[in-house]
């Protein structure tokens, strides 16, 4: 038979499907042997229905019946006819993604990989067939699956309404239910008890009936709100200027505003993670002086955060070896910014002139350097080794107290030192300073030769971000009220490159969401988010989302106006070409007449 | 900007550069007052300034000192097959992969999972030699199946992004693998079966006792070397490869498929490291999901040592380092006074680093890069 | 009287390869210079060696009777000479304004301080950049004004760009400006219009100027004398007739003829 007897409908793109649904097997296979499915089926989603450890598994199906018909025809231009050939492609792709949960199925059954594969567990197999029996499982796993790989490709061929209510629906239900911890705990501050009792199950999870008035709302609401949200953010970005500036204001005093009410209504859980978040952000806008302004990689970064610990514990702590009076915390503070001052220029002179991969790797191994020698035995005598300091004393701001045990109070500290950051950011960001950072980043050589002296910028930037550095690592010794070579690994530095990157290098609202997101959703290096299950898997997640977002979306969540602009810089040169005759030229030619110039224009010397 | 590296400011020094030649001055009397007190133990112990700092050093004997050369050179060794792969790629692409070290990671745990099926068969002791080959032959091949994916996924997308985008993409590939490892296998250090009791005693060669297993890995990273050093310097392919690192575009203007050698250099420097994967667990035996983080970095401190993009370089940097870290603590911190010198290794490689960098920022041997990433 | 640049032998090398050698040759106070010369005759190398991005070999470069030798580019910068580049070299991701305001770096001083606090003198400083920065803007007619100012670089036209770039040095308050090849890529009215306004640049801001120019009709139009370079090696000097009938320089450009060879 030939091709032609095929049915148009039927003629998929098999390569494509046999790749998309193959690696769609391959990533159901691989985040199950990691332990994600059974790691996280304590955390409920929907009560009896869907837990985080299945919710692990079936995304996969879902996007990658997405991405099967999607098809770039040409540069810019997406498939323009969805029809039910790509739904059938998203249900092939299903199907052969059904493959993955077969092959562990059948493998688990059979064969004990348990030495080396540490999941290759009876736990998952139970999972993996609900407990009733291979047949079932995967009979079931198929069938998920091919619907869920239907469902998403079926995502180009809905009206765009319906996609926008069904999607809406699933990111607010799962919002909700991530945000269940700080929910609860905000009702109880507002005595709701009740409220929460009938969202969320005993055992974690949104009951199922609350799940349906829920998607029932959020539909409403997706309706309702049409164009309107979009339109503000729209008008948001329009803003030229002065106007600009002043709803950025608005913004942010919004936000501070909302800080500053919000921890009074909640508890201790909560207030921590605020906290955590905060001393993050701290971190990650000192980072985004260095790296998003002058564009400077440095991952070293942690050492400065271990200096401020450091000399704040050795300060203040009357357990700190050499140095036994206990200095008052504020009194600290300024030493500890001297301190990441000196320290700044003292690790940034030597790097400062080297080709920016090279700089990258030396900071490393400063930051390295450091936290060795924090440890080692020689400086025992000054820093307590690998037990570190103990006993950093709480801060006693005379009408308050900051102490761990208090998170809320610790958060109020944090919030003001972070507002006080932002500010610094963003008033140096539009001065000569900011500006020259700038100019370093676009292009250093040409920085140079438009007479700013590189050396002193990038100097000034390192000793800048230092500083926020610091003060976030006093706070941590006296918020956790001691200090260990171990908090301050290399680790840190990379998890604050993340928040920087996924919120928008070079940004400061950015780097506000980055914090916010990542932090306070999968958590600090040591500190849980509001995802706790998600500890042993977050680092593997702040891994892949920095390959994503350097490969698919590198300026970031929230990208700063002019990158924005940048995205659309097409349309603009599409516009000034359907125009017709780039205006430009006619200037020229009255120009030119005025100038008497007595060259013609079909002279081709 | 390398100008602006190299040029000498004869008449207006910044205070930059004279804090910098400060450091210098400073490092470089640190070491030699180090290395004189050292000298002034062994020959008289006795004497005012070898007991000045440190007055119950008990300075090296000859049998001591040796030992720690071997360990030096045997580490060394491996060092420099894994810098080969930085040093390659970094030829060919301008840019430092990060996620080398775990591909190296990848080549020793992979050698571990072999090893112990051989083992639990009785295999590895009946006919060592055999499992040797097969468990290196496998850990080259994920290495290199590693190497590869890496570069089609995360790398080839980014070709003409800024140096730093793909960095920092790198830094990613290498927490997903560490963590994605650590998931599969769970985080405990896992260890090589015993090796045979033929290999692993000490034997005496030129008066140096050297333990069997370092003879094993010397021996295994100089053939390695050598093959390479046929692969690119003998062969059309090392041909192609050296074209493409001088220039990519008139490269593919000759007809070279410069997609191909990108990939076959990844994949050599790939193969590279399963091989130093398997020396390592042969040396040290125990593996874990971090076991890529140091010796990587410090492999690339190998290659910034030798000069990067050189292959030679980088061999002798990885062999310059390995001896540097296992000799200084001993010769230069010791003799200063500094307890628990053991402890400051890792800070020793380092600190060779910053100081090439100080003073010859194009490595011992010098860079062999295309023009437009010497900038 | 002293010139306002003079550069007596100098030489540069590339790993044994002179890329300028002997070359004498001064610019006085308000005049344009054209250096032209085949390609890689070293017209870009010598404009690198004056701005302090090449190292030199031999000889001296002085401005206003001081060496620049040894100078950073940025001090080089801030002593008053300026330069555009061959290959326009913009900060893309930065708006136009902002890339007239950097520029000025080295007139001004305000650091940290000054910005936390809001001072009176940074605000006073600020305000001042930002108006020589719309002057220099505003020499190219509206093209870079108006809404322009808060557009990013990489979205101006290619000519634009070339524009913004001499607007960019023009912002950094120099004596002498060096200009690479500066209506390179431009049609024949945008051509015509940057020669006039290259005039302008003498009459009206009193720059002097050095410029390096394929074009022989710019060349003709505005430079004051010429300066032919070829393999590194000056071989003609004069004023624009007398150098385009020099047979050296034609056969610099043109080559020997055939039938000479014999």
């Amino acid at each position: 038979m030939s091709a032609s007897a095929t049915p148009a409908w039927f003629q998929l793109d098999w390569r494509r499907v046999g790749r998309w649904g193959g690696l769609c097997a391959l990533g159901i296979v691989l985040v199950s042997l990691i332990g994600m499915p059974v790691g996280l089926d304590r955390r409920i989603i929907i009560e009896g229905r869907l837990s985080l450890g299945y919710l692990a598994l079936i995304w996969m199906p879902l996007l990658f019946g997405y991405l099967v018909p999607k098809r770039i025809v040409l540069e810019g231009v997406e498939n323009p006819d969805p029809g039910i050939r790509d739904v059938l492609a998203g249900l092939c792709a299903g199907v052969l993604a059904g493959l993955g949960p077969l092959l562990l199925i059948l493998g688990i059954d059979n064969f004990n990989l348990r030495k080396p594969l540490v999941n290759w567990s009876p736990q998952l197999l139970e999972l993996l067939t609900f407990g009733r029996g291979i047949g079932y499982g995967v009979a079931v796993w198929f069938a998920i699956c091919a619907v869920l790989g239907l469902v998403g490709s079926s995502m180009h061929v809905l009206p765009a309404n319906v996609r926008r209510v069904v999607s809406f629906i699933a990111y607010g239900l799962l919002f909700i239910s991530v945000l269940e911890a700080a929910i609860d705990d905000l009702s109880e501050g507002f005595g709701l008890e009740s409220l929460t009792d009938a969202m969320y199950a005993r055992r974690g999870g949104l009951t199922v009936k609350f799940s349906i008035i829920l998607a029932v709302v959020i539909g409403v609401l997706s309706i309702v709100t049409k164009g309107r949200v979009k339109g503000a953010a729209n008008h948001y970005k329009g803003l030229q200027g002065a106007e600009r500036k002043r709803a950025s204001m608005l913004l942010f005093s919004g936000v501070t505003a909302l800080c500053i009410v919000l921890p009074m209504f909640l508890g201790m859980i909560m207030n921590e993670l605020l906290a955590n978040v905060g001393l993050f952000l701290l971190l990650a806008l000192g980072l985004n002086i260095v790296v998003g302004l002058a564009g400077i990689l440095d991952l070293g970064y942690v050492a400065f955060f271990a200096v401020g610990g450091y000399t704040t514990a050795v300060l203040t702590s009357a357990e700190s070896p050499f140095f036994t009076p206990e200095l008052h915390f504020g009194f600290a503070l300024i030493v500890v910014v001297a301190m990441a001052g000196l320290t700044g220029l003292v690790i940034g002179a030597p790097v400062i002139r080297m080709r920016g991969d090279y700089l990258a790797i030396v900071t490393l191994g400063f930051g390295e350097i450091i936290r060795l020698l924090f440890m080692s035995d020689w400086l025992k005598p000054y820093f307590g080794g690998a037990q570190g300091i103990t006993n950093v004393p709480h801060v006693d701001l005379g009408f308050a107290v900051v102490k761990g045990t208090d998170p809320r109070s610790v958060f109020y500290m944090v919030l003001v030192l972070c507002v006080l950051a932002v500010y610094v950011s963003w008033r140096l960001q539009g001065s000569r300073l900011g500006r020259a950072w700038m100019a370093i980043r676009e292009d250093e050589q040409v920085a140079e030769a438009m007479g700013i002296n590189t050396v002193n910028a990038k100097l000034m930037a390192f000793v800048v971000g230092a500083m926020m550095a610091a003060v976030s690592g006093a706070v941590l010794a006296a918020k956790v009220g001691s200090v260990f070579p171990n908090s301050f690994m290399i680790l840190v530095s990379i998890i604050i490159l993340v928040v920087v990157i996924v919120g928008g290098m070079g940004n400061i609202a950015g780097v506000l969401v980055g914090s916010f997101v990542l932090i306070g959703v999968l958590g600090g290096p040591r500190q849980p988010g509001l995802l706790q299950e998600f500890q042993s898997y977050k680092l593997l997640i702040y891994g892949a989302l920095l390959v994503f977002m350097m490969l698919k979306r590198p300026e970031g969540l929230v990208p700063s106006a002019r990158r924005s602009q940048e995205l659309h810089q097409e349309e603009f040169l599409q516009d000034a070409w359907l125009k017709g005759e780039d205006h430009d030229i006619e200037e020229a030619a009255e120009a030119a007449a005025a100038v008497g110039g007595s060259e013609g224009t079909g002279d081709q010397a | 900007m390398t100008a602006t590296l190299n040029r000498q400011s004869a008449r207006r020094v910044s205070k930059v550069d004279r804090f910098l030649t400060f450091i210098r001055v400073f490092l470089v009397s640190l070491i030699v007052i180090g290395v004189v007190a050292f000298l002034a133990q062994q020959f008289a112990p006795d004497n005012p300034f070898a007991r000045w700092r440190n007055p119950d050093a008990m300075g090296l004997t000859a049998d001591q000192f040796k030992g720690l050369l071997v360990s030096g050179l045997s580490q060394g060794a491996m060092y420099g097959l894994i810098a080969l792969g930085y040093s390659m790629v970094y030829g060919v692409l301008g840019f430092i992969n990060f996620a080398h070290g775990e591909v190296f990671m990848a080549g020793a745990m992979t050698g571990f999972i072999a090893s112990e099926k051989f083992n639990a068969n009785g295999l590895w002791e009946s006919n060592f030699l055999l499992c040797l080959v097969l468990i290196i032959i496998m850990a080259v091949g994920i290495s290199t199946l590693m190497a590869v994916l890496m570069e089609r996924v995360a790398y080839r997308p980014l070709r003409n992004s800024p140096r730093l985008i793909p960095l920092i993409t790198s830094i990613g590939v290498s927490f997903f693998i560490q963590n994605a490892v650590m998931g599969l296998f769970g985080p405990a250090s896992k260890s090589y079966p015993r090796l045979p009791e033929w290999l692993s005693k000490q034997r005496s060669i030129l008066t140096f006792e050297i333990a069997g297993t370092k003879i094993l890995v010397l021996v295994v990273a100089s053939v390695s070397m050598a093959g390479l050093w046929y692969l690119v310097e003998r062969t059309r392919t090392g041909k192609a490869m050296r074209a493409v690192a001088e220039d990519k575009e008139i490269a593919a203007l000759m007809g070279i498929n410069v997609n191909r050698i990108i990939v076959t250099t990844f994949a050599v420097g790939g193969a590279m490291a399963g091989v130093a994967g398997i020396l390592w667990g042969l040396l040290f035996r125990g593996v874990t999901h971090m076991t890529g983080f140091l010796p990587g970095i410090k492999a690339f401190t190998a290659a910034v040592v030798g000069g990067i993009g050189n292959l030679g370089g980088a061999m002798a940097g990885g062999v310059a380092l390995g001896s540097a870290e296992s000799v200084a603590p001993l010769v230069i911190l010791e003799p200063l006074g500094v307890p628990g010198v053991s402890q400051l290794k890792d800070a020793a490689a380092f600190t060779v680093l910053v100081l090439v960098l100080l003073f010859k920022p194009s490595g011992l041997f010098g860079e062999r890069l295309s023009a437009e990433d010497r900038t | 009287m002293s010139h306002l640049l003079e550069i007596s032998d100098l030489k540069v090398t590339f790993g044994g390869l002179d890329a300028l050698s002997g070359l004498n040759f001064h610019v006085d106070e308000g005049e344009i210079v054209s250096v032209i010369g085949p390609n890689g005759a070293g017209k870009t190398t010598f404009f690198n060696a004056i701005s302090g991005l090449v190292e030199t070999t031999e000889g001296d470069i002085l401005f206003e009777g001081e060496s620049v030798l040894g100078l950073e580019p940025h001090q080089v910068t801030g002593l008053g000479i300026a330069r555009t580049f061959q290959n326009v070299r913009l900060f893309p991701n930065m708006t136009i304004l902002e890339n007239a305001m950097v520029s000025q770096h080295c007139r001004t001083r305000q650091l940290v301080f000054g910005a936390l606090f809001q001072t009176r003198a940074f605000k006073q400083e600020e305000r001042e950049i930002r108006e020589r920065a719309e002057a220099a803007l505003g020499f190219f007619g509206s093209r870079l004004v108006g809404y322009r100012l808060e557009q990013a670089a990489f979205m101006l036209s290619y000519a634009n760009r070339r524009r913004l770039e001499i607007a960019r040095a023009m912002a950094t308050q120099p004596r002498l400006i060096l200009l690479d090849e500066p209506v390179a890529g431009m049609n024949p009215m945008e051509t015509a219009e940057l020669t006039g306004l290259i005039g302008r640049l003498r009459t009206e801001w009193g720059f002097t100027i050095v410029m390096i120019e394929h074009d022989m009709r710019v060349v003709r139009d505005v430079s004051d004398r010429v300066v032919v370079l070829d393999h590194g090696v000056p071989i003609a000097q004069g004023s624009y007739d007398e150098v385009s009938t020099n047979p050296e320089v034609i056969e610099a450009y043109l080559g020997r003829p055939v039938e000479s060879r014999a």
